[in-house]
């Protein structure tokens, strides 16, 4: 099993963040790696089990499950479906913690999954810097502006 | 009702500094103001589960506190109070650090819950997010800057007793091909006085691991044994008398005694240095020992300059790289030996303007012809070369043996290299680098040539360190151009 770990500190409150990324069917608005997503079979995007499909910048078609959701933990947990990165039993975690001593939160977005042997370090840095790391310079450029 | 409490910061150090003063349970008067003194009961370690530690506040307030939960994997500590003269009841506390990876930053988290006497809720509450919790953030930014934690580390008091770390090796329990690398469990003891505790990201892998594999030299490898010279990653702690290294301090390093094919490995502090941030851990890995070696054959035995013809066997590997592209800089002209045409593309890259590919090593002639002989050779493959490289020579032409990948050298007699004055040298690098100060001023000679541009880091292969056998396979199939590292 591999693991991506990365996180990162943005200027902004947790439940400011969260209302921006709570959304399954929002990555579009706040992640600059994805064009568009739907969710599938008209469910509402905060409904565990909901399945949204999505296209990344460069073309790549994408299906998820939100498997967990908790404004509690201001925290969602989801697996990939089908998507063209050759990855099995893929689980991802992206969670906020409030940091009390100023208006600002610790963010933490995780990944477990196989793969085929010689393509660990490359999805590593895929998945760690491009999507993970990509997102959370998004979110503190957005933060930052405000 | 249950009073819960939780405080949160960022602290702007590595992790492994921060656990590092956290993860010992008896240092809290050393850092936190509110703490007059504190010891732990019946002897026992700091960080043994289960231990309590005694302390007394300031306001004369006395405490004794049980340690329940102690992870170094999640950087986690929990505990609780046993007795206190304050009015804190079934109180039970988690300090929980994790990584800010996009700035080598630690957040902390410290959380408790509680119960008081009616009333009391309040004024407790705020005691302990305060005075406590806001107050010891405080203090431990202030004790990390004034470099509290490396004073109490290094002067001479023991570092508080820690845990063995677990990790992965690839070990050799007997000699023989790539096959015999086996991935197995390992750990790391607490580090020693004058030792480093160091957490591996990357691993160089050189051809002497190879001879070493293949039992060449069985008094430097006893079984069973783990290979590798050297590797790249970040100090976890430092043994007593350890002064300059910090928990958390990126860093290399260079021994004569093998062992770094693993993921935590205490070594000398004199073997490490500090790694410049422009240095990655694998370009590290990749070039401490063979940027070193070629420093050492162009400065000390080569003295290489403009107009140096300087003949570079196996011009594509990791060695050679590193040598054609520095002697370039340096004015030599740079001829190479190579295997194949896409090697020659490789070498000619890195500045081997000459590249000859042959794969029964013939090139005497050509060197003769085109260039008059070769003032300097540097040459990793041993006996199959050895009568070319006596030929292809210049008159006080000199010939540096640096490795055998071909086979064991047979003697050469002293009649061969009077006829044209050649000298031989046959180097141990680590005897170019003894001194810690020698390391040091090697070490910063390359980080300084990778930065500046006038050395460049040579493609790196990379394997994970339980693939070691196919790293191995790798190198000695003359299949690979630069340099081979495995991934900790």
């Amino acid at each position: 099993m591999i693991r991506v770990y990365v996180s990162s500190v943005i200027d902004a409150s947790a439940d400011t963040v969260w209302s921006r990324i709570r959304d399954f069917n929002a990555m579009p608005q706040w992640h600059p790696g994805i064009a568009d997503s739907r969710i599938e079979n008209g469910d509402a995007s905060d409904r565990v089990g909901c399945i949204r499909h999505f296209h990344t910048r460069d073309g790549g078609r994408i299906r998820e499950r939100l498997l967990a959701l908790s404004d509690y933990d201001y925290q969602c947990v989801y697996e990939i479906l089908e998507s063209p990165m050759g990855v099995d039993h893929y689980v991802a975690t992206l969670k906020l913690t409030p940091v009390t001593d100023g208006a600002r939160c610790f963010a933490e977005w995780s990944a477990e999954f196989e793969c085929a042997e010689g393509r660990e370090r490359e999805l590593v840095e895929t998945i760690g810097d491009g999507v993970f790391q990509g997102g959370f310079d998004a979110l503190k450029r957005h933060f930052a502006r405000r | 009702m249950l009073q819960r409490v939780v405080r949160s910061t960022v602290i702007d150090a590595p992790i492994e500094r921060v656990w590092a003063v956290l993860r010992d349970f008896n240092s809290h008067h050393l850092w936190h103001d509110v703490v007059a003194e504190s010891r732990i009961e019946g002897g026992e370690r700091s960080d043994q589960v289960g231990c309590v530690r005694s302390f007394t506040l300031n306001d004369g307030h006395r405490i004794r506190e049980q340690l329940l939960t102690l992870d170094d994997g999640e950087h986690r500590s929990t505990y609780c109070i046993v007795e206190a003269t304050v009015a804190l009841q079934r109180y039970v506390a988690t300090v929980t650090l994790k990584p800010v990876t996009d700035g080598n930053r630690t957040f902390w988290h410290w959380e408790s819950t509680f119960a008081t006497p009616p009333g009391e809720e309040r004024a407790l509450a705020q005691m302990v997010a305060r005075d406590v919790y806001e107050a010891g953030f405080a203090n431990l930014r202030r004790y990390l800057a004034r470099g509290g934690d490396l004073r109490d580390a290094s002067g001479g008091r023991a570092m508080p007793a820690s845990l063995p770390l677990p990790g992965r090796r690839a070990v050799v329990r007997r000699y023989g091909g790539p096959e015999v690398l086996e991935a197995d469990d390992a750990e790391a003891p607490a580090p020693a006085a004058g030792e480093v505790r160091i957490r591996q990201r990357a691993v160089g892998v050189n051809y002497f691991d190879v001879y070493l594999r293949r039992g060449w030299i069985p008094a430097l490898l006893p079984l069973p044994g783990v290979l590798g010279m050297e590797a790249a990653g970040s100090v976890v702690d430092v043994g007593p008398g350890v002064g300059g290294l910090l928990p958390g301090d990126r860093v290399a390093y260079l021994g004569a005694v093998p062992g770094a094919y693993c993921s935590v490995r205490n070594v000398p502090a004199a073997w490490v240095v500090r790694l410049p941030p422009e240095i990655d851990d694998d370009v590290a890995a990749a070039t401490l020992l063979k940027g070193i070696t070629a420093d050492v054959v162009l400065r000390d035995l080569g003295r290489v300059g403009a107009g140096t013809r300087i003949l570079v066997h196996a011009a594509a590997g990791g060695v050679g790289l590193l040598v054609c592209s520095w002697a370039s800089r340096l004015g030599a002209t740079v001829i190479g030996t190579v295997s194949s045409e896409e090697k020659a593309r490789v070498a000619r890259a890195y500045g081997c303007e000459h590249p000859i590919v042959t794969r029964e090593h013939r090139f005497a002639d050509t060197v003769q012809r085109q260039f008059d002989g070769a003032d300097v050779v540097v040459d990793g493959i041993g006996d199959a070369a050895r009568d070319e490289n006596l030929a292809a020579l210049a008159r006080r032409g000199h010939w540096i043996s640096l490795g055998q990948a071909s086979g064991a050298l047979r003697p050469i007699a002293s009649d061969e290299l009077v006829a044209k004055s050649i000298t031989f040298s046959r180097p141990a690098v680590f005897d170019y680098v003894a001194s810690h100060a020698s390391l040091a001023e090697r070490a910063r000679r390359v980080w300084d040539a990778l930065a500046d541009g006038t050395l460049r880091a040579p493609p790196i292969e990379r394997h994970a360190l339980g693939a070691a056998a196919e790293a191995h396979a790798r190198l000695e199939s003359r299949r690979t151009t630069g340099a081979l590292v495995l991934v900790a």
